[in-house]
């Protein structure tokens, strides 16, 4: 019983949340209805923390590719490409992301997880500097542990706070990999990518973006938080996914550097992990085709944060700093956050339920992510409920 | 070359805002159990520290910090090295 002793306390807690008639990991979804709607509990809900930003989950071309591809080639490659060799759908895909990023290559890994894990391991090494915002995934601070290299924290999105920490680390800095978010996960907040870069050029360090929230979210074509601040081509490595705008799983790094293919030999996460599935790369190739030829999904999306965002912000809740498809409500107290998510989902709206150590400052929060598939009927809904909750927590104080 | 004391005083200083009331600070107090600090929280008192110190303090040492002592000692090497 010894190695399980260390999770006594994850058993307390998840007693206590139980005896309040919470589980919020065994939510079951009984029935998918579409990329904004399920049938869980036994009852019709709106699903407003999916991270379907653009809605293409059901989308038909993307099925119709994902149905051809299973036919053609099989559900699964059963291996690595080291090992089992590459299907044509992975250097396709590979090809279409370099050329929609304007980057020489690209990199595609099975999820976006193994994709900062590869990257971040490989790239460096003991010796190394990883500089990474605080506020930075959690796949991030698993691929910096794994690569052995020296990991300094900056404070979030603090420019000054990060120069100070290059400033310390002297020559040191020319082998040092800034790692940043382009939209950040938990509050929604950008990156301030041209200070960043700016300082990465004069300190002559590397930076690595982690786009995975701000693909088909920013930019005029969707590039990301880079394309928007207009130092795309600073960057040296991309890293992203496609479980979030493009509907399906896998991860991917681009970048002009030549060396970028030697990862491929070098990286152990890709090297050692089965490579992604025919109906998935042919699914992820029709989603980025739309996700360039339809720029009015980008607009809906924006639309529906700005008016979630602004709703709740005269509602009186505390918001994250900016608006963004991430829209996170600030609560006091776990008890709050607790009773707000189950109110919510009573009242038949999905979000995502919080709590520390994963917040970035200790709060409890209550992330809702938009989408463009939200109609403006569903972003009132969940606006309602929200507003009901706040009379049904006055009504609980007065009795 | 500053002292264990004198560096002891000093991070014990930076923890004061997190330390319950009536417990007094010891070279063996542990940040975790007796301060009920998290992983995160303790992350952003090395940030904390680093600026107070003006060093860079690298997140590899935390799994060999587990009490005050122990964090006074892995300062103490890194302000020799920085040095």
């Amino acid at each position: 019983m010894a190695i399980f002793d260390k999770f006594q306390h994850l058993a307390a807690t998840r007693q206590a949340l139980a005896d309040s008639g919470i589980d919020s990991i065994h939510v079951v979804m009984d029935n998918i209805v579409s990329p904004t709607e399920a049938v869980a509990n036994g009852r019709n809900m709106i699903l407003a923390g999916t991270n379907n930003y653009l809605g293409l989950t059901f989308d038909p071309m993307c099925i119709d590719a994902a149905c051809d591809a299973a036919r053609a080639e099989g559900t699964g490659t059963t291996g690595s490409r080291v090992a089992n060799g590459s299907y044509s759908g992975h250097v396709e895909l590979e090809r279409e992301l370099a050329d929609f990023f304007g980057f020489r290559g690209v990199i595609v890994f099975s999820t976006g997880y193994v994709a900062n894990l590869g990257m971040l391991s490989t790239l460096t090494n003991p010796g190394d500097v990883l500089l990474i915002d605080s506020d930075c995934h959690a796949s991030i601070y698993d691929g910096c542990r794994l690569s052995g290299a020296d990991i300094i924290r900056f404070r979030h999105n603090n420019v000054d706070d990060l120069e100070k920490r290059l400033r310390r680390l002297g020559e040191r800095s020319a082998n040092t990999l800034i790692v940043v978010e382009g939209i950040y996960s938990m509050l929604g907040d950008r990156a301030p990518l041209a200070d960043i870069v700016d300082l990465k050029r004069r300190y002559g360090a590397y930076l690595l973006v982690d786009e995975a929230h701000s693909l088909g979210v920013l930019g005029d074509r969707g590039r990301g938080c880079a394309e928007e601040a207009g130092v795309i081509e600073d960057v040296d490595f991309i890293v992203g996914t496609f479980s979030k705008s493009l509907g399906a799983i896998g991860g991917y790094c681009a970048s002009n550097h030549p060396e970028l293919d030697l990862m491929r030999y070098a990286s152990r996460p890709y090297v050692f992990t089965a490579s992604p599935s025919p109906s998935i790369v042919a699914s992820t190739r029709a989603a980025l085709k739309i996700l360039c030829s339809r720029p009015d999904l980008r607009s809906r999306l924006w639309q529906n944060a700005q008016r979630l965002y602004q709703r709740l912000q005269e509602l009186g809740f505390v918001l994250g700093p900016e608006p963004s498809p991430i829209v996170a409500v600030r609560l006091e107290s776990k008890e709050q956050a607790l009773a707000l998510w189950l109110g919510l989902l009573d009242r038949g709206v999905y979000v995502n339920l919080v709590l520390p150590p994963a917040t970035p400052d200790g709060g409890c929060l209550l992330r809702c992510s938009v989408s463009a598939g939200h109609s403006r009927e569903q972003i009132d809904t969940i606006c309602e409920a929200f507003e009901s909750f706040q009379s049904w927590e006055q009504t609980a104080q007065i009795a | 070359m500053q002292n264990i004391e004198d560096l002891q005083e000093q991070l014990c200083r930076i923890l004061t805002p997190f330390v319950p009331d009536g417990l007094d600070l010891q070279a063996e107090t542990d940040l975790v159990a007796d301060l009920d600090l998290d992983s995160m929280k303790v992350m952003d008192i090395v940030v904390d520290v680093e600026d107070h110190f003006d060093i860079s303090i690298p997140l590899n040492i935390l799994p060999d910090v587990r009490t005050i002592g122990d964090f006074v000692l892995q300062l103490q090497t890194l302000l020799k090295e920085e040095a």
